[in-house]
């Protein structure tokens, strides 16, 4: 479990994130969603040290993350940023490659290289193996480093905002990878959504923040009610069903 | 599925062959070119020639050897630590810094030995390297040119506060010999300290796992349990002290350091484990084609071999430029 008490984030007159309590379950999808500009990516980095906190705690299964070294959490979380600027000319399978780091600290074995193999076929990567990342699209750049942070094997994974750039294909593909991740592997992860059905069919949990507060949170069933995301994103959302599944209706 | 990533593997190891196997001619013909001709069938039997050779041929193209190599090498660290693929010790105040510790030496201390300038001239370079690295902190990132502009302008700068120390202090035409980089007055005994720059290269490829992970950035980095904070610092140190000892010994060569990584990088990318010892080799290879043609140019004169570098580096480096452009 991720457990995040009173952390607050930015200059105390003007905080990004303020008082933010939440329970994030282990061995769950949790969706964290929000309007643009909610605090989603901030909160985010916070677990992943990328920032520190003005004030407040982060626990991840019991550990104080503030007291972790930096290669003892790679082993336990791997998270995969919202935008992902590429300045030098690495091979996708070499980006893949130093997902083990952690593990090999380079010396790939074969157990790597077999782990490698298979999220370069998870993740439809095959034919984009040996170009550079720099010569790559938006989503196929994406799918190379959500397959970097899936090969670092991590109890705890993070991705801000994973379906962005991908086809319906894709975006399909990979939402079905995390659920088989979480089912039978038990992985913990978290996601920052906007499409809200995406969120609401797919993940166990759901943390909202509005204004870099925590609007509402709890299993999804229960949470995300039609009142509740309309009033979190000032848009009328209806909740019918659709095929069996809840299906939000906001199109128009 | 996997045959491109078996040829992938194989690629680099026969391109950095390639290179090594033209690096033996190269020195052959550096050790035979020079002011008195060096006539390979006498000169096995002639003691004068053998004398030539060791105090002076060979000592000549093991300096530029690893000059070549240690300045590609340090260019190529820049650009990953940097993130910019414009950056090299000239562009980033490097250089300049560690001839503003030079400056500061010879005045206070003009009796030092070389070892002292040296380390002088290299803590002047760390401390004008990290306040580089501080200002291009502030540059977005997506300002491409903006960060080597930036260092220019600032690289500018200490040498105006050096030219005008020295014209105070009269030490000008140290300036100029630190300046302009050549190998005519190479001899042996007085070369030695580019050894310790071949090995800084040697230990870099030793880390060169961590500098391509640093160059994806440092959130990528921290991700990946990396200590970027010392792979910077270690980048830094290696780079200041590079720059500082090719200084010393040999003076300044702008534009290895920027060329040779971007040709290198552009045929096999960035993983410093398959590529870095093709820039080294390159960076060798290149200077020493460079410093030949000085040499026989204008026979029986010396053009320096950064004079020659320096017309060949800026036209790849416009080229490499307006490429970019034109690629979007
Ligand atoms: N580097 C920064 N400096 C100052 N303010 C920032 C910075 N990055 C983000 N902010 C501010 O912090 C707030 C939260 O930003 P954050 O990126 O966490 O939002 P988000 O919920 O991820 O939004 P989005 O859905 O657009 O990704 C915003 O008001 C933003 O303007
Ligand atoms: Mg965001």
């Amino acid at each position: 479990m991720i457990q995040v008490s009173n952390l607050s984030f930015g200059p105390a007159a003007n905080p990004i994130l303020q008082g933010i309590d939440a329970e994030i379950p282990a061995g769950r999808v949790t969706a964290l969603i929000g309007p643009n500009g909610a605090g989603k990516s901030t909160l985010l980095k916070l677990i992943a040290r990328q920032l520190t906190a003005s004030s407040g705690r982060i626990r991840m299964d019991g550990m104080d993350l503030a007291q972790t070294v930096p290669a003892q959490l790679a082993c336990k979380m791997a998270v995969v940023a919202q935008h992902l600027s590429v300045a030098s000319r690495v091979r996708v399978r070499d980006l893949i490659g130093f997902g083990r780091w952690p593990h090999s600290a380079g010396r790939l074995g074969v157990a790597d290289h077999a782990a490698i193999a298979n999220a370069v076929e998870l993740f439809d990567l095959g034919d984009l193996q040996t170009r550079f990342l720099d010569e790559l699209s938006g989503g196929q750049r994406q799918r190379a480093f959500i397959a970097m942070a899936y090969v670092q094997d991590t109890d705890w994974l993070l991705l801000d905002e994973p379906l962005n750039n991908l086809d319906l294909h894709h975006a399909r593909n990979l939402m079905a990878q995390l659920r088989h991740l979480t089912e039978l592997q038990g992985r913990g992860i978290v996601i920052v959504v906007h499409d809200l059905n995406y969120a609401i069919s797919w993940s166990d949990h759901v943390v909202a923040l509005r204004d870099g507060k925590v609007a509402f949170q709890g299993p999804v069933a229960a949470a995300a009610t039609a009142e509740r995301l309309s009033a979190l994103y000032q848009t009328p959302v209806a909740i019918t069903r659709l095929g069996g599944q809840p299906f939000a209706q906001y199109h128009r | 599925m996997s045959d491109p990533a078996v040829s992938q593997a194989r690629a680099p190891r026969r391109r950095l062959l390639l290179v090594a196997v033209l690096l033996v001619p190269l020195a052959l013909v550096s050790l035979l070119v020079g002011a008195g001709p060096l006539p390979l069938g006498t000169l096995l039997s002639d003691p004068q020639a053998l004398q030539v050779l060791a105090v002076s041929r060979i000592p000549r193209t093991a300096a530029v050897l690893l000059t070549g190599a240690a300045m590609a090498v340090a260019g190529v660290i820049m650009q990953l630590l940097v993130r910019n693929r414009f950056v090299e010790p000239g562009t980033t105040g490097t250089s300049e810094a560690a001839m503003l510790g030079l400056l500061a030496v010879t005045l206070l201390a003009p009796g030092a030995p070389i070892l002292v300038k040296m380390l002088a001239a290299a803590g002047a370079a760390l401390a004008g390297t990290g306040v580089f690295m501080l200002l291009a902190r502030r540059i977005p990132p997506h300002q491409v040119l903006l960060i080597p502009l930036s260092g220019l302008v600032y690289g500018g700068l200490l040498m105006a506060c050096a030219t005008f120390i020295a014209i105070e202090a009269g030490l000008l035409q140290y300036l100029g010999v630190w300046m302009s980089g050549e190998f005519s007055g190479i001899l042996a005994g007085r070369y030695e300290l580019l050894w310790l720059a071949g090995g800084l290269a040697l230990l870099a490829y030793f880390a060169a796992d961590q500098f391509t992970i640093a160059g994806l950035g440092r959130d990528v980095s921290l991700n990946l349990g990396l200590r970027y904070g010392r792979v910077l610092g270690f980048g830094i140190v290696t780079v200041s002290l590079v720059s500082s000892l090719v200084i010393v010994t040999v003076g300044m060569l702008p534009f290895i350091g920027l060329v040779v990584p971007n040709l290198v990088s552009r045929l096999m990318g960035d993983n410093l484990r398959e590529s870095l010892p093709v820039v080294a080799a390159a960076g060798a290879g290149l200077l020493l084609v460079c410093d030949i043609l000085g040499r026989v140019l204008r026979y029986p004169y010396e053009i320096p071999a950064g004079t020659v570098f320096g017309i060949f580096g800026a036209a790849v480096f416009l080229y490499l430029l307006l490429g970019r452009q034109a690629n979007g």
